[in-house]
């Protein structure tokens, strides 16, 4: 099967054919930010780390905060993260980014400090770190990205499976009164007075990136103001492991993943939350 | 001008970390060691501004010395034993991503929760590795509160030196004790970034990144090999070490940190017996004066190894004698302190010596 027929088989694709004519600078809309690095990104197709990568780099170009930015990368999908962002950044172990970007913002209190996390990292092994953290109001932002599996691993159960949901080790669906119920730490952050602003994010649809775009905007924006610790979660899809394809994945995710993971603000500079 | 004080030593360490320009300290409390946390919350910030912060947990504090590091400021923590377990994780980080911080166990009975009692029951954790994978702490043992003081400084010098973690491996009875110490004048924080800092990213450089993460093995490989080539170095140009009337001893006293205070002891009463005892003390335990004992090892009757443990740097002290004379172990566990006579007596016992 040639990639044409595999193209036209499968309806989850649509083969679109650039003309030459416009592929001119005149044209261009759409660039890519000096906040990321010209290394090809490792996730998967469909996956939602690299809309999550850009719409991060982008804040810190626009806010022109490349040379005062430090991030830290988690243990999981993200891992790599250090090699796509084209600023200062640390590798942590799997759990502790946010003690991480603890360490690094109170010595460095001027800086943008964010640390990106996946669900098993934050939400699993680093609870201690993600609550304490939270529970300080350090002026960092964190960013976390829940799929609701764990990627780099192989397709485990995390913390934020759904009930029922499938994986390598809950291979006959989330038994909640075996496996516990999902993590809805995000909610837990919210009711911390040291936390300034929380919000859940998606970027399973243009309208849903800016908003999630905005929302880590106004979190380096919070941060310069000395405001408290900043959270926003983004939930997103795991094709490859939730053995679906792209388009498959953003529609389980809607269906199944928003419903348990409204989107919204948890906690606003106003007090208010949803 | 130099100040003379009557100091505890986990005081003494604390005070020193003031007077060094430390830029930060993550700690979590526990005994006996939480005088260093309670002394710099109570001075340091108001001093010199330096971050002082309790952690979560040990396993968040050294997270945090991690990132800080990472930044080229000068940050430390302090713990001990069942504290510095949780922290090997962060440490092996730590080490291969050549981050220069200061380590202080002030070593407690074990194993498990043990005793709050002195020990120095965590020798091996602190020289052969204790987290995961082939790397080395810089190691220093001191055996009086003013070494507590001193080797606070040589401590940063070293980890700045060589850009690796440098452990001051104490005990409780060192952390809890008074003496007399002599303070060194207030050394001014400053910051000068190091190259490969995580600080921000300017125009005119590369990106930073720390990271300890290298899927090729290959590179990792040459990661290992630069490594051990570092430590190599290291052996050949920071050995340190006192000798206490070896020069014409026909037993010498083998002990580290404040047994070695307390053979010196021994020595003495030996000598008034007509015994002649010398004391040989490693001051770094990596790197490990092997040469130098193996030297000493030509013209003694044999060697007594003491230890607060079951018998840790005694492989050591073997691995340098290398069979040219015996090499004898008395240790104490738990929190148990040697006796000067005690020792004395396992000297009669173990080399036939009789008092003259």
């Amino acid at each position: 099967m040639n990639e044409k027929t595999m193209i036209e088989e499968n309806k989850n694709f649509e083969e679109v054919i650039a003309e030459e004519n416009i592929c001119t600078n005149e044209n261009l809309v759409y660039e890519k930010p000096e906040t990321l690095t010209d290394t090809p990104m490792h996730y998967c197709p469909g996956c939602g780390h690299g809309v999550a990568h850009r719409i991060i780099a982008e804040a810190i170009a626009e806010l022109g905060i490349q040379e005062d930015t430090i991030g830290v990368a988690p243990v999981g999908c993200s891992v790599f993260a250090y090699n796509y962002f084209n600023i200062d950044m640390t590798e942590a172990a799997h759990g502790r980014a946010s003690a991480v970007a603890t360490g690094i913002k109170r010595v460095l209190p001027e800086k943008y400090v964010f640390s990106y996390q996946g669900d098993g990292d934050l939400a699993a092994i680093g609870t201690g770190e993600t609550i304490h953290t939270c529970n300080r109001g350090e002026n960092i932002l964190i960013v976390f990205i829940n799929n609701g599996i764990y990627g780099m691993t192989g397709g485990q159960m995390a913390p934020t499976t759904l009930p029922g949901m499938k994986s390598t080790t809950s291979p006959f669906g989330r038994d909640v009164t075996m496996m516990g119920y999902p993590l809805k730490i995000t909610n837990l952050i919210a009711t911390l007075p040291g936390v300034y602003y929380v919000t859940r994010c998606a970027v399973n649809t243009p309208n849903n990136v800016r908003k999630a775009k905005k929302a880590i905007l106004n979190s380096f924006k919070y941060q310069k103001e000395n405001k408290g610790l900043c959270f926003v979660e983004i939930v997103t899809n795991c094709p490859s492991n939730w053995k679906m394809t792209p388009l498959e994945s953003n529609k389980w995710l809607e269906e199944n993943m928003l419903p348990y993971y409204p989107l919204g603000d948890l906690k606003t500079p106003n007090g208010k939350g949803e | 001008m130099k100040e003379l004080k009557l100091m505890k030593g986990n005081e003494a360490l604390a005070e020193a970390a003031i007077r060094v320009g430390c830029d930060g300290y993550f700690g979590y409390p526990i005994t006996p060691q939480s005088e260093i946390l309670e002394y710099l919350s109570l001075e340091a910030t108001k001093r010199t501004g330096m971050v002082v912060l309790q952690a979560e947990s040990e396993i968040a504090s050294i997270n945090m010395i991690y990132g800080a590091a990472g930044t080229g400021k000068k940050v430390m923590t302090s713990s001990s034993s069942p504290g510095i377990s949780l922290m090997q994780e962060g440490i092996s980080y730590i080490a291969c991503a050549e981050l220069p911080c200061l380590l202080v166990n002030v070593v407690r009975g074990g194993p498990g929760l043990g005793t709050i009692q002195p020990s120095q029951g965590d020798y091996f954790q602190a020289v052969k590795g204790g987290g995961h994978g082939d790397y080395k702490l810089i190691v220093i043992a001191p055996s009086t509160v003013q070494e507590m003081v001193d080797h606070v400084k040589l401590g940063f010098d070293l980890a700045f030196k060589w850009r690796n973690p440098v452990m001051i491996l104490a005990d409780g009875a060192l952390g809890q004790m008074m003496e007399k110490v002599e303070l060194f004048e207030q050394i001014q924080r400053s910051f000068n970034p190091p190259s490969w800092a995580t600080v921000g990213k300017p125009k005119d450089r590369e990106r930073n990144f720390i990271t300890s993460l290298h899927m090729e093995p290959e590179a990792m490989e040459e990661i290992n090999k630069h490594l051990q080539a570092k430590y190599k170095k290291i052996e050949e140009e920071e050995i340190r070490f006192e000798k206490y009337m070896c020069d014409d001893a026909d037993i010498i006293l083998t002990a580290f940190g404040l047994v070695a205070r307390i053979c010196k002891k021994t020595a003495m009463l030996a000598r008034e017996k007509g015994i002649k005892v010398g004391v040989f003390r490693p001051i770094t335990l990596f790197p490990f004066p092997y040469d130098e004992l193996n030297k000493l090892a030509d013209n003694v009757k044999g060697f007594l190894d003491v230890e607060m443990n079951a018998g840790q740097m005694v492989e050591d002290v073997k691995l340098a004698v290398n069979g040219k004379a015996v090499v004898e172990f008395h240790g104490r566990m738990g929190g148990v302190v040697p006796a000067p006579e005690e020792i004395l007596h396992k000297i009669e016992e173990k080399f036939s010596v009789e008092a003259l």
